[in-house]
């Protein structure tokens, strides 16, 4: 039985579990989304979106897909994966069950909880009928998939006038319990009017078993909301990842994504921002760092709809070994949308030889007063520089560490955190091989 | 300090230095003076160890060491310094992170301790004093965006902070105003000691109004053609590069 085969066999027993608590219209969602995947099946590389990331190496494990029990975990052994040096909000999940436990949720004022509860209880009805699966795609079979078991996940709704005063922490933890373990973790983020939050996502194995997560992330900013969401994605070796996620703006929203790629198997990054009002601004920041046959693919889009609107987009990428990326940055803007500034820059750095980047930025652009720029380089590490430091006494490794580091630090000036930016430098510096001297 | 012995390198099999014989001693100033394509700047950048040039024949011999088989960065921990003339733009390194940097990996290669932050902070800020440079410009990146003369003073200021044995100036001039230059040559002078030396290389005289030589040679065509004192300097100000060919 394949995997796909599998999830058919498993599906109505899901819907059987959960449908007693859940309402009529969302049950409706799942079976609408998992006819989707049931006729489409999981993307091949036959598919143009996929032309460069194959999930086949993916599909082939026997994936247990209801872990069910929940498995607990001492803080002190898992610690060092939050951003423990300042008060938070924290959903945290082990082998995609919610752990109360490791967890810090709120209803006071505004909703940092979970989906499943959102799902269950009438006062949130509301919510869910106006936001859930509204702008997750409906053609995409991944994201079908993900919607068709979509039970579970961080349920985030700030009312407006609201600035959170610390930021959120969404953690999924895998146990390894299970042999190989398929995790679909599904996220709904509401921000209200002139409202503010900080959400921090990290996926995260704690054994060498094999993890497949497909999530999915739903964010909706309406007018004048900040969200600034950070991703960081340091999985080890035996954990893949596709994350999806989708957001909404309405006018005067700034919504900021960062993603920070620097571990794991296979991982595909699908991030869409769609503009539904004026004076939008999206960002999005990426850094990637992978070496021996890691893969990671971002690919964004952000759909210009309304006028005088922007969008700032900056991906880096630093490939060792025979590690492989892929940046598809597509940018669509309507003919009713002008005065549009769109920005868009793909910068990558191929450390070794077997090293490969397929870049492709995409622009479809229909209105007439627009200002579009993007730029894509590949290249390898400026050898000019090189000779300048290492004159100055700093040795071969440091200073390719230094050069490396440098080259990633405007991606890394865009975190608003302090604590997290500090975490994050040194992450990536201890990913370059390069010992800091100086404190940051 | 210094022994350089018939000294031949190339470029893509390109010959540019043919035999070059030159002798510093501590304490000295020696100026290299030759127009265009004499092969200056490929003199300093073979000193310094720059891996693009090759070495075909002759030695450079620094306080009794062979320098062939070390790399730059070797090198620079032997005490070898270059000013460079056209500095490298390194964004995202902050200049006061570079130089601490620098500082503490050259100390580690000899065995030394780190610096303590506050020693190396007062030693930072002791050196802008000097060189006239404020203190704003040590937390820019290094070299992104600075003028011509700031890149500079920037290389003097690393010169400083690193006190070599020998320090190579390669073009420092270019690039400055006058005033830049007074602040340079005043910083160069101020770090001149009976244990170090410096080999100025310059295309026009100018710089030697301020840094005065103890010698000076002509590079022509990868040869050194004169040498003299200082007095060479004003002669070739004079008559131009022609009368020496």
């Amino acid at each position: 039985m394949d995997l796909k085969e599998k999830l058919e066999a498993s599906f109505l027993a899901f819907e059987n579990k959960v449908s007693t608590d859940i309402d009529s219209a969302v049950h409706d969602i799942r079976s609408a989304a998992f006819t989707y995947f049931e006729q489409n099946g999981f993307p091949t590389r036959r598919d143009e979106e996929w032309k460069y990331t194959s999930l086949k190496p993916l599909l082939k494990h026997d994936y247990n897909v209801f872990p069910e029990a929940e498995t607990a975990l001492e803080y002190a052994a898992v610690k060092k994966y939050f951003l423990h040096e300042i008060e938070s909000y924290k959903i945290v999940f082990i082998d995609g069950v919610y752990s109360s436990f490791l967890s810090e949720t709120t209803h006071d004022g505004y909703d940092v909880c979970l989906l499943s509860a959102a799902l269950k209880r009438p006062k949130y009805k509301m919510v869910i009928d106006h936001y859930f699966n509204t702008i997750a795609s409906k053609t995409d079979s991944v994201t079908s998939l993900n919607t068709a078991f979509s039970k579970e996940g961080a349920y985030i709704h700030i009312p407006k006038n609201t600035v959170l005063p610390k930021p959120v922490q969404i953690l999924h933890f895998s146990t390894g319990n299970e042999a190989n373990l398929l995790l679909q973790p599904r996220n709904l983020i509401v921000v209200g009017e002139n409202s503010h939050v900080q959400i921090i996502e990290r996926h995260q194995s704690l054994s060498k078993n094999v993890v497949l997560t497909n999530s999915v992330t739903e964010i909706f900013t309406n007018k004048r909301a900040i969200v600034d969401y950070y991703k960081i994605q340091n999985d080890n070796r035996a954990a893949s990842l596709i994350d999806n996620t989708y957001i909404k703006q309405q006018q005067n929203s700034i919504a900021s994504v960062n993603t920070f790629s620097v571990g794991g198997n296979i991982t595909r990054n699908n991030l869409e921002f769609h503009q539904e009002g004026e004076h939008c601004t999206s960002n999005l920041n990426g850094i990637t760092i992978i070496g021996e046959k890691q893969h990671v693919d971002n690919h964004t889009l952000v759909h210009h709809k309304f006028p005088n609107c922007e969008s700032n987009e900056l991906y880096k990428g630093m490939y060792a070994d025979r590690s492989t990326g892929v940046f598809n940055g597509k940018v669509i803007v309507d003919k009713e949308a002008q005065k549009i500034n769109a920005f868009q820059q793909n910068n990558n750095i191929l450390m070794d030889d077997g090293a490969t980047i397929n870049s492709k930025p995409q622009l479809e652009i229909f209105a007439d007063d627009v200002k579009c720029s993007h730029g894509c380089t590949i290249g390898q590490l400026d050898e000019d520089a090189l000779f300048y430091m290492r004159s100055r006494g700093i040795p071969k490794k440091e200073a390719k560490g230094l050069l490396l580091y440098a080259f990633a630090n405007d991606a890394l000036e865009k975190i608003k955190i302090p604590e997290l930016k500090a975490r994050i430098t040194k992450l990536i510096a201890s990913k370059l091989g390069v010992d800091l001297g100086f404190d940051l | 300090m210094l022994e350089i012995k018939n000294l031949h390198a190339s470029i893509e099999d390109k010959d540019i230095l043919k035999g070059i014989n030159l002798s510093v001693k501590p304490g000295e100033v020696h100026a290299i003076m030759g127009p265009n394509g004499s092969g200056k700047s490929t003199l300093s950048s073979v000193i310094a160890g720059r891996e693009d040039y090759e070495v075909t024949k002759g030695e450079i011999v620094l306080n009794g060491e062979d320098l062939e088989d070390l790399a730059p960065d070797e090198r620079a921990h032997k005490g070898i310094f270059m000013s460079f003339q056209y500095p490298v733009e390194i964004p995202g390194v902050t200049v006061t992170n570079f130089i601490k940097t620098a500082i503490n990996e050259t100390r580690k290669a000899n065995g030394l301790e780190e610096l303590p932050a506050k020693d190396m902070l007062k030693k930072i800020r002791a050196t802008a004093e000097l060189l006239e440079i404020d203190r704003k410009f040590l937390s820019r990146s290094l070299n992104e965006g600075f003028s011509g003369g700031e890149k500079k003073r920037n290389e003097i200021f690393q010169m400083a902070m690193l006190e070599p044995k020998l320090a190579i100036l390669d073009e420092t001039d270019s690039g400055l105003d006058i005033d830049a230059l007074k602040v340079v040559a005043n910083g160069v002078n101020k770090l001149k000691s009976e244990d170090n030396a410096v080999v100025l290389i310059t295309h026009y005289q100018r710089l030697l109004e301020y840094i005065v030589p103890d010698y000076v040679h002509v590079l022509h065509d990868g040869k050194i053609v004169k040498s003299g004192g200082a007095e060479l300097a004003l002669e070739l100000e004079e008559k131009g590069y022609d009368w020496v060919k």
